[in-house]
């Protein structure tokens, strides 16, 4: 039954999504449709919840622009997202970041991974 | 009926995942083995007084089917079937005795109703099996979940069809107007969007809606 399901699922798997995980930043290409053309969309920021396993997990990015924060979560393997760029792996100590959300300015930045 | 021809097909309940539209838009779809049935039996009006279709559905075992069984399968040829069901349709000699049907009935965008036996919750209270109100569960209240009030002073009697407790599920149970999401003929397979009812390995019946 378990075999059935994942043969339904598996054409909708996409291969080339990087490794990424909480902290890290992001560049999400997203596809964005205007009236009837199609172009891409840059959001990048910053991983706080990567969360759900196989078709169904999805991933949330906070960024800050203009002082406005703002956070989407996106399907991982949504048709929608054409490509995931990783720019920077961050050192974080838990999976969900959401500490983030009380923060502001300098506070609000996750170390780099490797920096002493 | 007009516009309308009626089909149906049975089939097992694998489980429910999700599946990606072609706008990018996640569906969550049950994935149903549909088929093929066989048809073993032709009922008509003249003789049975309604016209439907008999078919059969899921290998068993030769020691599985009883004797007199095997005998009104072997009138279509067919070899041993677990599930037997009815579907009516509007003309019999559509069919041929031993035809097979297949989920290529039905293609994606089709709307239909699914039948299945939902699961049985047991002895249920009358919160979870009718959706009555529950009382507080604190600041002192003692009521939390008890149906209330039974009926008036006026009558002094409880009303028969009094909604309480009791036995909840393990029924039959109909879904109307799902979607078709998709349909994998090579591996008779159909995902219909949203839920169904009864539990995986369930029967289900699928059959093209009678709201359209």
């Amino acid at each position: 039954m378990q075999d059935i399901i994942k043969s339904v699922e598996e054409e909708y798997y996409k291969k080339d999504i990087p490794a990424f995980g909480p902290g890290d930043t992001v560049k999400v290409h997203v596809k964005v449709v205007e009236g009837t053309r199609e172009r891409i969309q840059i959001f990048e920021g910053i991983v706080i919840k990567v969360r759900g396993e196989g078709l169904s997990r999805t991933f949330t990015v906070r960024r800050t622009s203009y002082g406005v924060a703002v956070e989407r979560t996106f399907p991982l393997h949504s048709p929608q997202i054409a490509k995931i760029e990783v720019t920077r792996r961050g050192k974080v100590r838990r999976s969900r970041l959401y500490y983030l959300r009380n923060l502001t300015g300098k506070k609000a930045r996750v170390k780099e991974k490797g920096r002493s | 009926m007009a516009g309308r021809v009626k089909k149906g097909i049975m089939g097992i309940k694998i489980g429910m995942t999700q599946i990606f539209s072609e706008e990018g838009k996640a569906v969550p779809v049950t994935i149903v083995e549909a088929g093929p049935c066989t048809v073993l039996q032709k009922k008509k009006v003249e003789t049975d007084g309604y016209n439907a279709i008999q078919v059969g559905f899921y290998p068993a075992k030769e020691k599985q089917v009883n004797r007199p069984l095997k005998g009104h399968l072997k009138k279509a040829h067919s070899k041993p079937l677990r599930y037997i069901k009815e579907f009516r349709v509007d003309n019999v000699d559509d069919y041929e005795l031993g035809q097979e049907i297949d989920v290529d009935i039905f293609e994606s965008g089709d709307v239909v109703d699914v039948v299945g036996t939902s699961k049985g919750k047991g002895f249920a209270g009358a919160v979870k099996r009718h959706n009555f109100a529950r009382g507080a569960m604190g600041h002192g209240s003692k009521y939390h979940r008890r149906p209330g009030a039974l009926a008036a002073k006026g009558p002094a009697r409880v009303f028969k069809g009094r909604k309480l407790p009791g036995r909840m599920g393990g029924k039959r149970v109909t879904v109307q107007g799902l979607e078709v999401v998709k349909v994998y003929p090579g591996k008779n397979l159909i995902l219909i969007k949203g839920s169904i009812p009864g539990p995986r390995r369930g029967l289900v019946m699928i059959k093209n809606s009678v709201k359209v």
